[in-house]
């Protein structure tokens, strides 16, 4: 495919706010994961990557209705590193209804409906303040993106579960190339809610240790909220970094379980080295799906063993940030930006002792070298699969 | 856009079982009679998966069998964009109805069944077929989103796409917040190429507001707005009349969808 340009990124997450704090953290080897004590949670013992000061977020006056968690975490995540201006000069460059907006989410503001419950009584009449069209419905976040940016182009909230923001990329290359708009703001957003945290709890994939990706003694994820965005436009040569190419396809095997061979991941990820026009060994380092699910990190690992056998460097960053869910797709994506643009490998963070049965090239040291090229990788319920690959100016 | 085919049609809805009823009351020939879906189990999900699917994803199965009985190849070689306005509504009310009580022990299956993919996910399980997929939302514009989305799907990949739109009605109390009373699901087939199953081909151009085109049967009108999928009526009521026209969808993002069928 004809490479698009990213012109603009941010991300917010439990290491913190805007490209500068979470640069910081991955350099300075600083989990953001701590011991959960998020919401009235007393009964899990787990640890998240939690985004902290989101209640005080207020929403603009005309947007008050869509104020829950998950849509201020977007808003905290649209006003970081100028992205909201670098977003208004676009709509200058390409008028409005040129821009399309295509943000990810699983549950989006589901807290609200979580919190509205709790609230009610007998459950016959939920509160005057829980509104639903505007917090829990998935599109809720990408209609608020929209409005906070002032866009007219086509918007769509994609849910896939944990490959949402990953597939927006190929939402939003579609949409360029058949020219129903110029340039597009893809993004994920997803917030802590008691839904994943209890979900996940009840399937035995929560770690009650910090996530340990990879390891030997893993015990499986540590859940983190997060907000990231990205300014897609045509390819030019002032470009520094570029969306290659990216895999898609379905598991067709287990709705919350991975196939063991990894066979999806390993069609999403060929796809996406042909879309880019690539061989597996022009790939200069991978950043994981990586949850520390014993299942997931074995076969994705498979995998990647059997395309690109065990020389290229691999980690995932979800002992940094926690799974992000819905936000992984384009958190990792900014990752891998900050590995290109800095010129290191980030190690597999919490990693003590890699499980033999793993034979790729587990990052245990993070060190400098040039990267141009990154695949990432996102994998999600219901058998959703999405690679992505990144690059830096030809 | 390209010029795009469509190949096949499924339907499920009070009064309209399927696109051949659809299709008689929707060109005047039957009058509508608002009669109750019957329950359908999915023909296609293996027994486990069977057992587990909810009322959202049979329903979304329904239609999307459909296509299947008119052109057996699409589980095979066809992509997928499954579009729904909110996802599992019983779900979501039985998970937060368990998490309001003390000990918050949801079960596995409901929280596997709550990702807003659940459909998608069971439809690979189906036909074993490991292209790719999306599962999006536009809220009540959901059809166009979803619309936009399998048509450059098509474009991209050549290769036909299959688009299923649908919600069902939502339990108390969220109802009272959302008001969904009865079932719609549509599926279409769209191919890049035109072929021996084209029943209508389509051109969509993407344009500012205008108004949206209303049901000619005033007794399908009353549906149209009353769930997400189905403001697919007016489409579906002008290909059922085999009539060359114009179609305006409202979209996401202050715009319409113009839509031209030529049969």
């Amino acid at each position: 495919m004809k490479p698009l340009a990213i012109s603009c990124y941010s991300i917010s997450t439990a290491l913190g706010t805007g490209l500068a704090e979470n640069l910081r953290a991955l350099q300075r080897e600083k989990s953001g994961l701590m011991p959960c004590d998020f919401f009235d949670i007393s009964d899990l013992n787990t640890w998240v990557g939690e985004v902290n000061g989101l209640e005080q977020i207020k929403l603009p006056k005309s947007l008050q209705k869509f104020t829950c968690r998950n849509n201020q975490l977007a808003l905290l995540g649209l006003e970081q590193d100028d992205f909201l201006i670098k977003c208004r000069m676009a709509i200058k460059k390409y008028g409005s209804s040129r821009i399309g907006i295509f943000i990810g989410t699983s549950t989006s503001g589901i807290l609200q409906t979580e919190k509205a419950y709790l609230e009610s009584v007998n459950l016959t009449n939920l509160p005057d303040w829980y509104h639903y069209s505007e917090t829990q419905n998935i599109y809720s976040v990408a209609e608020f993106v929209r409005l906070c940016i002032g866009a007219q182009g086509p918007c769509t909230a994609i849910s896939t579960a944990c490959s949402s923001s990953a597939k927006v990329f190929a939402s939003a290359q579609r949409a360029i190339l058949a020219g129903l708009c110029d340039a597009a703001v893809v993004g994920g957003v997803d917030s802590l809610c008691l839904t994943t945290l209890y979900g996940f709890h009840s399937l035995q994939l929560i770690s009650d240790d910090i996530c340990r990706p990879a390891d030997i003694n893993r015990k499986g994820l540590s859940m983190g909220e997060a907000a990231g965005f990205a300014l897609l436009e045509p390819f030019d040569q002032e470009s520094e970094h570029l969306l290659l190419g990216y895999g898609e396809s379905s598991d067709a095997y287990h709705m919350s379980s991975p196939h063991p061979e990894g066979h999806g991941a390993f069609s999403a990820m060929k796809n996406a080295l042909q879309r880019a026009e690539l061989d597996s060994g022009d790939i200069d380092y991978i950043n994981l799906h990586g949850t520390a699910t014993h299942i997931n990190d074995l076969s994705e690992s498979r995998a990647i063993d059997r395309l690109f056998g065990s020389d290229t460097p691999c980690s995932s960053t979800k002992g940094w940030t926690g799974h992000t869910l819905g936000a992984a797709g384009i958190v990792e994506m900014a990752f891998s930006l900050l590995c290109i643009k800095n010129g290191f490998i980030p190690l597999s963070i919490n990693t003590q002792k890699i499980d033999p049965e793993i034979q790729i090239n587990i990052v245990m040291k993070s060190y400098a070298k040039p990267v141009r090229k990154v695949l990432s990788n996102s994998f999600g319920f219901g058998g959703s699969n999405c690679s992505l690959i990144f690059g830096s100016r030809p | 856009m390209n010029r795009l085919f469509i190949d096949a049609i499924g339907v499920a809805t009070t009064g309209m079982p399927n696109w051949a009823v659809a299709s008689e009351i929707l060109c005047g020939h039957k009058p509508y009679h608002p009669e109750p879906l019957e329950y359908c189990k999915p023909a296609l999900l293996p027994p486990n998966e069977k057992r587990r699917s909810t009322k959202l994803v049979r329903l979304a199965f329904r239609v999307c069998e459909e296509i299947l009985t008119k052109n057996p190849a699409a589980a095979q070689n066809t992509l997928s964009v499954f579009a729904s306005s909110g996802g599992d509504y019983q779900i979501i009310d039985q998970i937060c109805r368990v998490l309001a009580e003390k000990d918050r022990a949801l079960s596995p299956t409901q929280f596997h069944n709550s990702v807003h993919n659940s459909a998608a996910g069971y439809w690979s399980i189906a036909t074993q077929s490991t292209l790719p997929s999306t599962s999006l939302s536009g809220h009540d514009l959901t059809f166009a989103a979803g619309l936009l989305e399998a048509a450059t799907m098509a474009i991209e990949a050549e290769q036909p796409v299959l688009l299923a739109t649908y919600d069902t009605e939502l339990p108390e109390p969220l109802l009272k917040k959302r008001n969904i009373a009865f079932p719609f699901a549509v599926a279409l087939l769209l191919a890049p190429k035109k072929s021996e199953d084209t029943i209508a081909g389509i051109t969509i151009q993407r344009c500012h507001q205008l108004i949206e085109t209303k049901c000619v049967n005033p007794d399908i009108e009353l549906l149209r707005t009353g769930n997400p999928a189905a403001r697919a009526l007016p489409l579906l009521e002008r290909i059922a009349m085999r009539e060359n026209s114009t179609v305006i969808l409202s979209a996401p993002g202050d715009a319409a969808l113009k839509l031209e069928i030529e049969h």
